[in-house]
């Protein structure tokens, strides 16, 4: 089973990543994650579905799209297939910050140790990447600021609300 | 100036810590080229012609004595002993070794400097009115809502990676001195009719392949509101801004394609929901910041100082300098002088370390220990009593840094060009010496008046030559290098964009096509007019034909 960081530590894959989805074929057994468009398409037997079903959703896919099912998701995944694509940061606030989403929402593909904390700041809080063995380094990564400046998900209050508290 | 806190002072040391670790792991062989490159930039560093160039912020142009001092010892410890100002207010170092930038981010850090987002497809470093804070036709201070965008943009989570760079620029004045029309976000502070502070928004302007002057997309925007509403804009831009091509990547492209209207209503859409939200700015945070720019203990200056004037009078060179080099204050009885770096001779904004802690010097002598680094790519002591004025002169005049042609044709900013950048398709340089030297005689060029002459090596127009008065821009034919010259541009409430003149020129006729312009407005130009206006009045084509009569 692959690994990756769930919640900040290192766990096995339980789903099994599907393509797409085939109703009148049946559903694989176990837990899966589907893409968005499966989701869609195939609500019904997603629901019927024995075992959690996961949703992911590729950079360019409007999350609004899951709003009307979002408490019926049991995780959503946001794919990068390049690092240095930001668009699931946005993907991630929006899910959280304005679509209310509380479970599992993980962050999968070209990722690492050098975009944990950003990642974890803007609503993820399980990472996959695409390779292994950078497991480690994201662990690592999440650690890498202790503050910012921001009203983020992890941390609503900008900084100059907190300016006076004491530490 | 603002004073960085204990907060502030972490962020930069944490940021140093993760650099220095991802410069360890890329020498390791731990993290590739491809992977690498994205994280150095967003560090300021570059792979270069002849070595790595490390960008370091001056965050809207300001620096102090303490800080250009240890921008001086960086340059002698881990360069050639000199800096290059850039057109983004900011200096680079041409000639730093890789593994030794995580050292100098750590010096850089003592000084609460850094080089973060001074390159790469994210928030860049913010500029604003070189004169902020004194400028005379100034209505709001710029600074504090510089500042603010400086923390907020600083490690930004959510848009670390966009599809490309993002530049934002906050003009305080009538006069526009930020070129806020040519930046991805251009803000002009306004009040309102209570009273209020707020912004005008422009956004999508911009130089590089595809020039365009930004659009209002906001009369006035209530300045508690200023974070919520760049954070709509920015997240409308990082999800549907393009990402296929990265020459249609930046904002401006999104922005017309969407027109504007449709633009602009995406964001107040996304602003509905962000509006009145935790990032709202509160009076006391506004307040918190405004105090960091508390206004110098300035002397009172009843009357004219009887030196200075007499100075003026029998000193003509003196005179020269003050009328070209020094800007109308807020403050009675005080100046804003512009310390030339345009010498000829000299690369347009290059800096030794010797004077470079000259500078500190005079502005710890006579100006609050506070330097502005200008987009032109020149040295200002803010707050200068007109009675230092001639010793300051004399002290300037003594190393090269007295040179009276602020705003004057030679004046040209300049990128490093060919000579360094990698991107470049023909030297910049060479250009601009060889023009200043043709355009020696400096009586000759008072009597031209203000001439704004910008010089780009290649497309990506770091020298701003699109908004040049006279722009040129560096091409490539068939391997060599040739010149385009474009006419007409101008920063300011009423940019325009150059129109391009003709083919374009081998770099040994640049001086006279050059002159041929010149003669064409000094025949042409009514009393007191000044280049640009004629050149609205008359139009190009009189222009085209003296460039390109055939000699006869």
């Amino acid at each position: 089973m692959p690994k990756l960081v769930r919640r900040g530590i290192e766990v096995e894959e339980q789903f099994t990543w599907v393509d797409e989805i085939n109703p009148a074929e049946g559903l694989p057994t176990g837990a899966i994650w589907v893409p968005l468009v499966s989701w869609l398409n195939h609500h019904a037997a997603c629901l019927a579905h024995s075992a959690p079903v996961g949703v992911y959703l590729q950079p360019e896919e409007d999350p609004a799209l899951l709003l009307p099912t979002l408490q019926q998701v049991s995780a959503i995944a946001v794919c990068f297939p390049a690092f240095h694509d930001g668009r699931g940061y946005s993907t991630a606030r929006l899910l959280r910050e304005r679509y209310g989403y509380t479970g599992e929402l993980r962050a999968v593909g070209d990722i690492g140790q050098d975009q944990a904390y950003y990642l974890a700041q803007v609503g993820f809080d399980s990472f996959a990447p695409h390779d292994e063995t950078r497991v480690a380094g994201v662990l690592r990564g999440l650690q890498d600021f202790s503050d910012g400046y921001q009203s983020t998900w992890a941390r609503p209050l900008p900084y100059f609300l907190r300016r006076h508290e004491k530490p | 100036m603002y004073q960085y806190d204990e907060f502030d002072r972490r962020v930069v040391r944490e940021r140093v810590a993760q650099f220095r670790d991802q410069t360890r792991r890329f020498l390791a062989g731990e993290l590739s080229e491809d992977e690498f490159r994205v994280l150095r930039l967003q560090n300021g560093l570059y792979i270069q012609r002849h070595a790595p160039m490390l960008r370091v912020a001056i965050p809207y142009g300001v620096l102090s004595s303490r800080q250009l001092r240890e921008l001086a010892g960086i340059a002698r410890d881990f360069d050639r002993g000199y800096g290059h100002f850039t057109t983004r207010q900011n200096i680079q170092f041409n000639w730093v070794e890789l593994p030794k930038v995580p050292d100098i981010l750590e010096r850089l850090a003592e000084v609460d400097l850094h080089a973060i987002q001074t390159s790469g497809n994210c928030i860049r470093n913010t500029t604003t009115d070189v004169f902020a804070g004194v400028a005379a036709d100034e209505f709001v201070d710029p600074r504090p809502w510089c500042e603010i965008i400086r923390q907020w943009s600083t490690l930004h989570p959510e848009f670390a990676f966009l599809p490309r760079k993002f530049k934002i620029a906050v003009a305080g004045s009538a006069q526009d001195r930020a070129a806020t029309f040519v930046h991805d976000i251009g803000l002009h502070m306004q009040r309102n009719a209570a009273g209020e502070i707020g912004f005008k928004v422009i956004v999508g302007g911009g130089l590089g392949r595809t020039p365009m002057i930004g659009d209002v997309v906001r009369e006035f925007l209530p300045a508690p509101h200023l974070l919520t509403y760049l954070d709509a804009v920015l997240r409308v831009y990082n999800r549907f801004g393009r990402r296929d091509n990265k020459y249609k990547a930046r904002i401006k492209i999104l922005v017309k394609a969407m027109t504007v209207a449709a633009f602009a209503a995406k964001v107040e859409e996304e602003w509905a929901h962000l509006k009145d939200g935790p990032a709202t700015l509160t009076a006391e945070e506004i307040q918190r910041v405004a105090q960091a720019f508390v206004v110098p203990q300035y002397e009172t200056f009843t009357q004219p100082d009887a030196a200075f004037q007499t100075a003026l009078t029998e000193v003509p060179a003196f005179a020269r300098w003050v009328k070209r080099n020094t800007h109308l204050h807020k403050q009675q009885g005080y100046r804003a002088a512009i310390l030339s770096l345009k010498a000829t001779g000299q690369a347009p904004g290059d800096l030794d370390a010797d004077r470079m802690e000259k500078v500190a010097e005079w502005a710890q002598q006579w100006s609050f220990g506070e330097i502005r680094v200008s987009h032109e790519q020149n040295l200002v002591l803010p707050h200068v009593a007109e009675r230092d004025l001639f010793t300051l002169w004399q002290a300037a005049d003594a190393v090269g840094l007295a040179h009276p042609n602020a705003g004057l044709l030679t004046d040209i900013i300049c990128c490093p060009g060919g000579d360094f950048c990698s991107l470049a398709n023909a030297k910049s340089i060479p250009v601009a010496e060889a023009i200043q030297h043709r355009f020696a005689d400096l009586d000759y060029l008072f009597d031209l008046g203000d001439i704004a002459l910008n010089i780009s090596g290649c497309m990506n127009a770091c020298g701003h030559h699109h908004v040049g008065n006279i722009g040129v821009l560096g091409v490539d034919k068939n391997g060599e290098e040739w010149y385009q010259i474009t006419l007409g541009g101008h920063q300011g409430p009423d940019a325009s964009l150059g129109k391009v003149i003709g083919p374009s020129f081998a770099r040994a006729a640049m001086p006279d096509v050059i002159e041929k312009i010149i003669q064409v407005y000094v025949e042409r130009r009514e009393p007191e007019e000044r280049f640009l206006d004629t050149f609205r009045r008359i139009g190009i084509d009189v222009f085209k034909e003296r460039v390109y009569a055939k000699a006869s």
